[in-house]
């Protein structure tokens, strides 16, 4: 498999990166250099083998399904670099 | 007492102990070598009064009679823990001016213990790098130099290991994620461990690969290791892949005895072109484990040389995923934005302007492998290799071996600069023996064992069972000792 300069550009925007179109075939030829690297997995006979999930055999924890923290929206709000009347904000979404 | 910033942890707390010097005392001889230390570029933020302040808290504890190991120990911290009140950012201009509310639970255990905090260290952006030259405060540098070169002290835990190989913190906390606290640590001629997957808390740690993340201590010595490491360690509540056991005494551990146990030589480890003074090193220090009484064995691990390309395709795909929060809304920078940009605009350039390149690429790298129509082939894929790597291990481990040595890296420590920026695997291929630790998720120790022929020094790994560092630093201990490792780097900063 090897990328093309619209599958970098394409990469790029689903990264949510901007990438000034000069820059696209350098980043498809990179991309590529590290998606040839990973092709050697091929040689692996994988059969019947599960993905690993975690690297510890054990059951994730539970707990009771309450509220255990909040009311704090001072705090949460402190390093956006944007924040008006108790919320983030951000450019206008809708038209 | 001269020179209190060259003290040990453990010389440190029988010296405050016996009331022969004070953390004040301590502190301040830090913040001294720290403040004549601006060549290196290990500390990035500095927290002085905040020292000051820890430090006759911790005397006071000590005169009151209730000292924990770690009371009033001078330590640094990798700039990726979140300090609350203390500038955080994991080295990437994306988190400029983010002060943290809240204390991860590594740093918040050190506290408890009153360890004292001199400062933020450097380190590569988001813990990704081999070299600590992707960070927003510029490279670290290495306190060890040949020909008037500037070498890396390796990374991403570059910072923690010059600041601790110069004597300008007794020990640093650090994460391993493929390596970033054994591969500085063998370039800088200081002990790095990386804890069992789950011994340490992540939370409050700045993520980046997060089913491979894990912190540990960077220290003078295994004893510091072993010290240090009770402080760090504990369940938590807020990690649901933190183990819940109980912290053991990992210093009463350290018998020095390990007649009978059996050491594993991976032979896959002997890879191509692998220069001839790290095997000598290596095959020294088997000699050393055997002279101790241990028996030393050959094994096999197999799947060893697919190590490397399935952490490049887990660690970018995880962190892909958790860099997704940097979107210039909640924290950390956001973008000017022209005439008519919307939050599309708003989120690309943010992202472009705040990331390196090299997370930019593992970023792409990530979302590539986990995109409809490449997940199985890559990342599927990948995780089924991570189960045979692991299974390598746990098969060694049923076979009756206790731990397994293997060089840290595959050179000393290189030239900053010298790494060619257009071809990233090159750069991956300084991980090639420290990956599957982290892929089977074992805890893992490098030790200072020589110095190459420029005078350079050199780790050997030890790689031991899940859970069971006590044991492992006991080998480690084992190895310092045969190898008597003192040298130190000549002072030119």
């Amino acid at each position: 498999m090897s990328i093309t300069e619209d599958e970098a550009r394409k990469v790029a925007h689903l990264s949510r990166i901007a990438v000034d179109d000069a820059a696209l075939p350098a980043l498809a030829r990179e991309l590529n250099g590290i998606l040839h690297f990973m092709e050697q997995l091929n040689e692996v006979d994988v059969t019947g083998v599960e993905p690993m999930t975690g690297v510890t055999p054990m059951r994730l924890k539970r707990r009771e399904d309450v509220v255990t923290t909040g009311g704090m929206p001072e705090k949460i709000l402190s390093n956006a670099p944007d924040a008006r009347e108790g919320f983030f904000a951000v450019p206008k979404v809708v038209e | 007492m001269s020179e209190l910033n060259r003290l040990t942890i453990a010389d440190a707390r029988d010296a405050l102990a016996r009331g022969e010097v004070t953390s004040a005392e301590l502190t301040e001889a830090c913040l001294a070598a720290i403040e004549g230390a601006g060549a290196l570029n290990a500390f990035v933020h500095g927290t002085a009064d905040r020292a000051r302040d820890m430090a006759a808290a911790a005397d006071r504890r000590i005169r009151a009679g209730e000292a924990a190991p770690m009371t009033g120990i001078p330590i640094g911290v990798k700039d990726v823990f979140c300090v609350k009140g203390v500038p955080s950012q994991a080295a990437s201009r994306i988190l400029e001016g983010f002060t943290p509310e809240y204390e991860s639970t590594v740093t918040g255990n050190l506290w408890d213990a009153g360890a004292v905090m001199l400062g933020k260290l450097n380190q590569d952006e988001f813990a990704m790098g081999s070299a600590n030259e992707s960070s927003c405060y510029g490279p670290a540098v290495n306190p060890w130099k040949v020909d008037g070169r500037k070498l890396t002290p390796g990374g991403s835990s570059g910072g923690s290991a010059a600041a601790v190989a110069a004597d300008l913190c007794l020990a640093a906390t650090g994460t391993d994620t493929g390596g970033s606290i054994r591969q500085p640590a063998a370039f800088t001629g200081t002990v790095g461990l990386k804890p069992t997957y789950g011994r340490v808390s992540r939370w409050g740690v700045i993520a980046y690969a997060s089913s491979l993340d894990q912190a540990g201590p960077m220290t003078k010595t295994v004893r510091d290791a072993a010290i240090m490491l009770g402080a760090m360690a504990s369940g938590d509540p807020q990690d649901s892949t933190c183990a819940d056991r109980p912290v053991p005494d990992y210093e009463a551990a350290l018998s020095g005895d390990i007649r009978g146990k059996r050491i594993g030589i991976p032979r896959e480890y002997r890879v191509d072109g692998m220069p001839p003074e790290i095997d000598a090193l290596w095959q020294q220090g088997a000699r050393m484990l055997r002279d101790a009484g241990a028996e030393v064995v050959d094994i096999s691990l197999p799947h060893t040389k697919y190590a490397l390309p399935a952490y490049y395709v887990i660690a970018p795909a995880e962190a892909s995923s958790n860099l997704a929060r940097y979107d210039g809304v909640r924290y950390g920078r956001r973008a000017k934005l022209g005439q008519g940009d919307g939050i599309t605009e708003m989120y690309e350039k943010t992202r472009a302007e705040g990331f390196g390149p090299e997370v930019q690429r593992r970023m792409m790298i990530g979302t590539y492998v986990l995109s409809a129509g490449f997940y199985d082939a890559y990342y599927n894929r990948a995780r089924k290799v991570r189960a045979l790597i692991k299974r390598d291990f746990d098969d060694a481990f049923a076979d009756g071996i206790d731990a397994i040595l293997a060089p840290t890296t595959p050179s000393a420590a290189f030239p900053l600069g010298s790494l060619d920026q257009s071809d990233p695997v090159q750069a991956y291929l300084n991980d090639v023996f420290t990956v599957t630790l982290n892929l089977a998720g074992l805890p893992g120790i490098s030790v200072p064992v020589g110095l190459d022929k420029q005078g350079l020094p050199l780790g050997l790994q030890l790689f031991g069972r899940p859970f069971e560092e006590g044991d492992l630093l006991n080998h480690a201990l084992v190895l310092e000792r045969a190898a008597g490792f003192v040298a130190k780097p000549d002072r030119w900063w």
